[in-house]
């Protein structure tokens, strides 16, 4: 019974905890409901992953109506993967939440914060987990509306602004989205995701095809925060309640570009988007661009969440660059990208979170000398940072040796040594911060800092930990994101 | 007569193309927060009418079988659009109330002052 049925518990519990959370209006209470549904989620999605390699593709009937005309919940490699890396992220920055969420969030909104993040996480999961176009609109909004109450329960005043800045983008990327999914619709007639895939080798007229292709990018562009409509992201990540960035960092822009995938790949084929049409140029473009431009603008920040967040945006440019290469190395270091770029920045995200919990400081000249006083925390910076950079021996290394591979096969030298001189731009931003934390004399309020709780050091060092074995052991992440770049590139058949 | 007739033929899409781009015009060029919300929320309307239009048959009825009727209207559509609609007026309540939250903070909802007074911050 409940086997059968794990696709719809995947996304029908946090639903019903976010409910739950909101009629029971304790903040403490609240966390302990989330944190019970958030470490379901990981164990279904383990489930249903055991059940793909088993048996393939998993399709469930929502509410008994077959497919294509019911609404299908369709799991295979790649969604159990990205189902995997979220519900995995969420209950690890849950358990590490409560009391940053304490120091805060004002205690009346603490159990409203509880509710929006089981949203945002039940808005996620459905994304990854769905096969139909509309029902995957549906699920973005879900996560966009919760998104930006979360960042606008930030401290500052400008939280607000970035939210409702974040709500314009936002809701124009959704919108674009459903205006391509209702050209596909007007074309083909179905919604259903391998439906379409089906019928849309059979359209003579390809323009309308075209158009549906166009919105369909720039709308989810806008969610994944792609170089040149990334303007959102920084003030977003930068005001937003620590929890809420670790959380976001992690999951949000990593399922826009799984959905990213979905369309590229499966629905409009590798040979339609890449071979037929200039793809690859634009998308190389972008992601360079990213790459360099955003590391750049990093390095001149003041304030660490915001280095870290135009860090974001430049780290999504390497994934990016591994869909726009369309091969099978270019597209495993892209998806494994994905999951080591969620782990080190969930890792960063924390660490600062922590700081942020013992001494309120978030600009780079504030924690001077910080890490004599909170070694712990700021050596799980030096780890993650050191990821960040792609130092051997960590997550980092792993993705940029596939793409460095996967632009050496197609002989585009200069494309391997951008990589590598983008690497050495986060060596400068990463090193800013290590310098400032580790080599300078602390102020007085650094010098009263501890280290923080145990349950917030403890979750920032199992994702520390997951960046050095996950570094060396490439098997769990690299060997499942080559067999989904199959999956993708032979198309959802 | 035959430049005319591309027009009227595919009137309803020049409609919605007329909405969605002085939707996004107004989203664009104002300063105003709640005029930024009025004009996303023509730029979404335009998208409804996208759904809707090729939905509608002239002369069709709803899809109920009946011997007296052969040509069916697609319902599919308008369910699609009415959780739109749901999720439009979900997004324009949070900004409005965004919007409100601004005013209590800033004194302004207009984007360059708001703008102006960050700046004067740092």
């Amino acid at each position: 019974m409940i086997s059968s049925n794990l696709p719809a518990l995947q996304v029908v519990l946090p639903l019903l905890g976010a409910v739950l959370t909101a009629l029971v209006r304790r903040g403490q209470i609240a966390w302990f409901i989330a944190l019970v549904v958030s470490w379901t989620m990981p164990m279904i999605a383990f489930a249903l992953l055991k059940q793909v390699l088993a048996e393939g593709v998993v399709s469930y009937a929502l509410g008994g109506w077959a497919p294509p005309l019911g609404i299908e919940y369709r799991v295979d490699l790649v969604s159990a993967y990205i189902l995997i890396l979220v519900s995995l992220m969420g209950a690890l920055v849950v358990s590490y939440a409560p009391r940053s969420v304490a120091s805060e969030i004002a205690p009346e909104r603490q159990a409203w914060f509880y509710t929006m993040y089981l949203l945002c996480m039940c808005g996620l999961l459905g994304i990854a987990i769905t096969g139909d176009a509309f029902n995957a609109f549906v699920f973005l909004e879900v996560s966009s509306l919760s998104t930006y109450v979360l960042i606008a329960l930030g401290r500052d005043r400008r939280a607000i602004l970035s939210a409702y800045q974040y709500l314009i983008v936002g809701t124009i990327g959704a919108t674009f989205y459903v205006l391509g999914v209702g050209l596909l619709y007007v074309m083909t007639g179905s919604l259903n995701l391998a439906d379409i895939a089906g019928r849309i080798g059979d359209i003579d007229n390809i323009r309308p095809l075209l158009a549906a292709l166009a919105f369909i990018t720039v709308g989810i562009s806008l969610k994944v925060a792609l170089f040149p409509v990334h303007l959102w992201l920084p003030n977003a990540y930068a005001f937003a309640p620590s929890v809420v960035t670790a959380f976001l960092a992690s999951t949000a822009t990593k399922v826009a570009i799984y959905l990213l995938l979905r369309y590229l790949f499966s629905i409009f084929g590798v040979v339609f988007v890449f071979r037929d049409l200039p793809v690859t140029e634009i998308l190389i473009t972008l992601s360079v661009a990213a790459m360099i431009i955003a590391s750049v603008v990093a390095v001149f920040q003041a304030n660490v969440k915001r280095m870290l967040a135009y860090s974001s945006v430049a780290q999504i440019g390497y994934i990016t660059l591994g869909i726009a290469l369309a091969t099978q190395t270019g597209l495993t270091g892209g998806i494994v990208h994905i999951f080591n770029h969620a782990v080190m920045k969930a890792a960063l995200f924390m660490a600062i979170g922590c700081v942020v919990f013992r001494t309120g400081a978030v600009k780079i000249e504030d924690i001077a000398g910080i890490g004599r006083h909170m070694p712990l925390t700021m050596g799980a910076f030096v780890i993650a940072g050191l990821a960040l950079i792609g130092v051997p021996g960590t997550v980092g290394f792993v993705s940029k040796y596939y793409l460095v591979a996967a632009a050496l096969e197609k002989g585009w030298w200069w494309l391997a040594a951008i990589i590598v001189i983008s690497s050495l731009i986060a060596v400068v931003y990463v090193g800013r911060v290590i310098e400032v934390a580790w080599f300078r004399d602390p102020g007085a309020a650094i010098r009263a800092a501890r280290e923080p709780p145990l349950e917030m050091l403890v979750f920032t060092w199992i994702l520390t930990a997951a960046i050095v074995v996950l570094g060396f052991d490439t098997e769990l992440t690299a060997g499942i994101a080559g067999r989904a770049a199959e999956v993708l590139l032979t198309g959802m058949k | 007569m035959n430049i005319l007739s591309p027009l009227i033929d595919h009137f309803n899409y020049f409609i919605i193309i007329f909405l969605m781009v002085s939707g996004l015009y107004v989203v664009v060029a104002r300063g105003n927060m709640v005029k930024k919300l009025v004009g996303l929320m023509l730029f979404q309307t335009s998208v409804y009418l996208l759904y809707l239009s090729p939905g509608k048959i002239l002369g069709g009825t709803p899809p109920i079988i009946d011997e007296n009727f052969q040509i069916y209207s697609n319902p599919l559509p308008h369910v699609l659009i009415l959780t739109a609609i749901v999720v439009g007026v979900a997004t324009v309540a949070l900004g409005l109330a965004l919007v409100l939250r601004i005013n209590e903070e800033y004194g302004t909802i207009e984007e360059d002052e708001i703008f102006a007074a960050e700046d004067e911050d740092k």
